[in-house]
């Protein structure tokens, strides 16, 4: 095309507008490789000649470490190495905020399933059975199991010289973080209350039960580097950990985005990573390493267990005068993100309503318990869960309406949040909880058709053991606020690279960066961005690695906010580098190339005013445009150690549940019939996905409420049930109908208004199941999950 | 020993495989068809559904010298296994070879093809099942580690009863785990791919 424009336009057409833009619902690019069973996930990695990698772990929770003999490993035919902590070739630990996690446990062994020594072999089943060889000799030690063990003044520390940042600051060793927040005075405001209600609640250690497990491929470069192949939430906090694991420059570790089975929260923290780079280095060779699921249960952090301690108080007429909390989170072994989510715990604990006068404090525990960190909801769902259950309490003390008593509670935009930090953009907790309650409900003794009745749709389904005589229905209620994005003064930023060229007489945009697409769908938005803002249809997005700048983690709800917000920002100067080529090609032909507001549509470049001036073709001839920039959203700071003041968030998100349970109150079984959400999106980039995130974090939520829970043995802090068979998840018979109503109330401070979308639905939809239960049955109920003999007193 | 099976109407023959590896081992690694998932290699997830001559079984808690002579389908032979549907030998449809994936091809099968979400390479013109359409348009696919075993159950339904209800869907794929959606758009996707083949009849 070079040299054939004449620069005047032949005939002026209406600018087309470009399909598959923002807001429309849009279907996943990856769609069909997913469907066909051709999407590369980390565990499909394939090389010639690869090894496989396995884990030795600790049978016990804590012990020192007398002695490892790895001989008879090693003797096995097929076994190319047996590594112990002390063959590892860098710094031996790794962790996201602080560098406490062993890479394979050296001295001691702090919790159940900790690394202590890999093997490589040429078969999975060889490895697996050289690991089984290698003989560990234990010292155990008493396990720190809660907070009486934890803080007693004689307790054995779960880490002797702690170096952390947190390490000054806390009351014992043994807690990782502590925040407080003081606001008002809460036994000044307590003598107006004319009820006062208190509260004990429990909270079971969630897993996250992603289905694709932890595996990945390390491939040993030529330059004595390692290409990693792995499924991560965020590739650049890996990077930092891995490369001085491995005693390598970070440029020698390349890093490649493989296709992820779901997150949530649970890939934030290293897991193979380093084992397999290890295993390559050490043996020159590729490894695979591929978590069964038993070790899944192992090799990643879960949600923090919690005890809750509430106390409020209200008027007669509806008003809460003071709360009163304290949230103990048990952290387990390893820090991980334990002190943000004491931090989110904390500052959220008052939940989206009105209370000025507060004496809350939220501490995170090190036990010999499984390490928790990251889970959808982080330290927001603890806190919803007790809460809302108290909302429930105070009102029927009073004898109010629940949604009445919150909605005359309610925050909204303006109100001052414990922190002291405003809420400034729309709060629509109110009108949410309405939008709940105003649905009509689901036909009740729905079984009974005029067939008869139909045994599938009684709690306790196809087992046809009961007729529904001893079926009582309740319906609950429960909304919550979650933050968005990193808070606490995290320098928190995404990178995008943006490209546009004319490729088979097409211009197309590449989209390049380093977000994981855990399921979210983020691939299917950073399109719809770049089609918007640069008017072009084809728009083709490369695989995430670490050769652009970190798009920071898939996680906390920020990916649209930050990624997105990055490649709007990208794209915008992108444009305006085209229109620039353009000026200087054809700005002598037509005046509005210099006196007009100028967009890119359908492939051309329009005025305001709808007139074509050329395509973008044409302006770019042989040209590319290419630009990488960072987004970062406005910051935050950290909350005041002793009054946990502070501007420490950045957005808020809004959800509220309507559950509708039926109980058989004599098998002790539940039936969720509905699980109706209302939520404030902001702006629904792609409403298809919208709902799909909403109704799978409600889905996390009723799991929570009636049957997912790692059970930890009090004793002996051992883990009881790492399978699917004994760790319950959701099926499709125990998950119901989800109608989901969005409201689109734009945050004037995001990028298209924006609001995190895929934590918010986790939190209330577990009070809301429990509260209708609560509801059919008139129990007390303050435990998750919900079991038969909780409802039938065995 | 050596295994010779029919993979998605192919002929295979898979050597050296130990006793004890199982059906989903011998796909995933010997034959270079990861479609396959594996999510919990216990029978509960439901993520590795195969059909074994016709019928969906977990294919990890099949061993894999227990298919010998048999017909295997997994999800990278279901579009062509249901445009054969009518033939009286299911999944046998190729005799001409030009369908299913060779040895050769799968064992191409490379780390470098890894997380490739392209938009502009999603796999257009690649030839669907019914049900593998409607997964994708309903929106049913989220992280998509479920799908492969949901479409391989999914379609075994929709070729027993063409008109399922609510229920019937629940309980044909009460053995398929889905962390990511919630079920809601599944629902969905499969009465869509009936009601489609409604509209086809
Ligand atoms: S992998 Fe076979 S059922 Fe889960
Ligand atoms: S498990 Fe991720 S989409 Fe079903």
């Amino acid at each position: 095309m070079a040299g054939t424009t004449t620069g005047i336009p032949a005939n002026v057409t209406q600018g087309s507008q470009t399909k598959g833009g923002v807001g429309e619902s849009m279907l996943r690019p990856d769609g069909t490789l997913k469907v066909t069973g051709e999407f590369a996930y980390s565990s499909d990695m394939w090389h010639e000649e690869m090894l496989w990698g396995q884990v030795l772990r600790s049978t016990v929770a804590h012990a020192e470490i007398v002695s490892i003999d790895t001989s008879e490993a090693l003797a096995l035919s097929g076994v190319y190495a047996v590594l112990t902590a002390d063959d590892l070739p860098a710094a031996k630990n790794y962790g996201m905020e602080y560098q406490d996690t062993p890479v394979l446990a050296y001295g001691k062994v702090r919790h159940h399933g900790e690394p202590v020594a890999l093997v490589a072999a040429d078969h999975p089943e060889t490895a697996r059975r050289a690991a089984a060889k290698i003989k560990v000799e234990y010292r155990e030690l008493p396990v720190i199991t809660d907070e009486a063990s934890a803080t007693a003044p004689d307790a054995i520390l779960v880490h002797e010289n702690r170096g952390d940042h947190h390490a000054g600051h806390v009351p014992h060793p043994n807690i990782v973080h502590r925040q407080p927040i003081i606001r008002g005075n809460a036994d000044e405001a307590a003598k107006k209350a004319d009820v006062i209600v208190k509260g004990e609640y429990t909270f079971g250690m969630q897993d996250q039960a992603f289905l694709g497990p932890e595996s990945g491929l390390a491939v040993p470069s030529e330059d004595g580097g390692v290409d990693l192949y792995v499924a991560t939430q965020w590739l650049h906090s890996d990077l930092k950990q891995i490369a001085p694991c491995l005693g390598l420059p970070e440029e020698k570790v390349r890093m490649t985005m493989a296709g992820i089975g779901g997150a949530f929260g649970g890939r934030e923290d290293i897991s193979m990573q380093i084992l397999a780079s290890v295993l390559a280095l050490r043996t020159s060779k590729p490894v695979k390493m591929v978590y069964n699921r038993y070790e899944s249960f192992f090799g990643h952090v879960h949600r923090h267990p919690a005890k809750l301690y509430y106390e409020h108080g209200a008027t007669k007429d509806g008003k809460l005068t003071h709360m009163k909390c304290k949230i103990v989170l048990d952290g387990g072994a390893y820090m991980s993100s334990t002190p943000s989510v004491v931090g989110n715990a904390s500052s959220l604990s008052v939940g989206p309503y009105v209370v000025d006068d507060v004496e809350i404090e939220a501490i995170g525990l090190y036990t010999n318990n499984p390490p928790c960190g990251a889970m959808r909801g982080f330290g927001a769902v603890q806190a919803c869960f007790a809460y809302e259950a108290q909302m429930d309490k105070v009102a029927a003390k009073l004898g109010m309406d629940p949604v009445a008593f919150r909605q005359k509670n309610a925050m909204e935009q303006g109100t001052i949040m414990p922190t002291g930090q405003p809420v400034d953009s729309p709060a629509p907790v109110a009108e949410l909880l309405r939008r709940v309650k105003a649905r009509p409900l689901p036909p009740v003794r729905q079984w009974e058709s005029s067939e008869g009745a139909d045994v599938r749709a009684l709690p306790g389904g196809l087992s046809n053991t009961t007729h529904g005589e001893g079926v009582v229905r309740g319906v609950g209620y429960a909304v919550g606020i979650k933050n968005v994005g990193f808070s606490e003064g995290f320098d928190d930023y995404s990178t995008a690279k943006i490209r546009i060229e004319v490729i088979n007489g097409e211009a197309v945009a590449t989209v390049h960066t380093a977000a994981a697409e855990v399921g979210q769908g983020g691939v299917t938005i950073h399109a719809q961005i770049a089609r918007t803002e640069l008017g072009v249809q084809q728009v083709t997005i490369a695989p995430a690695d670490t050769q652009v700048g970190s798009a920071g983690s898939t996680s906390a709800g920020r990916q649209t906010y930050m990624t997105g917000g990055a490649i709007k920002n990208s794209c915008e100067i992108v444009r305006e580098k085209v229109l620039e080529i353009g000026r200087r090609k054809f700005g002598s032909y037509h005046p509005a190339w210099a006196n007009a507001e100028l967009l890119l549509e359908g492939g051309k470049v329009v005025t305001d005013g709808g007139e074509v001036l050329t395509t973008l073709v044409e302006v770019l001839e042989d040209e590319a445009v290419e630009v990488e920039e960072e987004f970062r959203h406005r910051p935050t700071e950290a909350f005041d150690l002793r009054t946990g003041q502070g501007n420490g968030h950045v957005q808020y998100a809004f959800a509220a549940h309507r559950a509708v349970v039926e109980v058989d109150t004599e098998l002790g079984l539940v039936k969720v019939i509905e699980l109706a959400c209302a939520q404030d999106v902001g702006k629904a980039v792609n409403p298809l996905s919208v709902i799909g995130q909403i109704q799978g974090g409600t889905t996390q939520g009723l799991g929570v409420a009636v049957m997912e829970e790692i059970i930890v043995d009090p004793k002996t802090a051992k883990v009881r049930n790492p399978s699917f068979t004994d760790y319950l998840l959701p099926t499709i018979l125990d998950t119901p109908t989800i109608p989901v109503d969005y409201l689109e109330l734009a945050d004037p401070n995001a990028p298209y208004g924006v609001r995190g979308i895929g934590e918010a639905p986790t939190l209330s939809s577990t009070p809301a199941v429990l509260a209708a239960i609560r509801n059919a049955t008139g129990l007390e109920l303050n435990k998750t999950p919900v079991r038969p003999e909780h409802l039938t007193g065995t | 020993m050596r295994v010779n099976f029919t993979v998605n109407g192919r002929k295979q023959e898979a050597d050296d495989v130990w006793e004890g590896e199982s059906l989903l081992y011998v796909l995933r690694e010997r034959m270079g068809l990861p479609g396959s998932k594996n999510a919990c290699e216990q029978g509960e997830c439901g993520s590795c559904t195969v059909r074994l001559d016709g019928v969906p079984v977990c294919a990890c808690l099949v061993a894999a010298g227990q298919v010998e002579g048999r017909e295997v389908t997994t999800v990278e032979g279901l579009a062509d296994y249901a445009k054969h549907r009518q033939d009286a030998h299911p999944g046998g449809g190729c005799a001409s070879g030009a369908c299913g994936t060779s040895l050769q091809d799968a064992q191409q099968w490379k780390a470098h093809s890894a997380g490739g979400a392209t938009d502009s390479q999603t796999g257009e013109g690649t030839e669907l099942s019914p049900i593998q359409q409607a997964f994708i348009d309903a929106g049913a696919v989220q992280c998509g580690f479920c799908t492969p075993g949901l479409l391989v159950a999914a379609d075994e339904l929709l070729e027993r009863n063409d008109t399922p209800s609510d229920a019937d869907i629940r309980e044909a794929l009460s053995g398929n785990l889905c962390r990511c959606t919630g079920y809601e758009k599944i629902l969905d996707a499969v009465r869509l791919a009936a009601a489609r083949q409604g509209e086809v009849v």
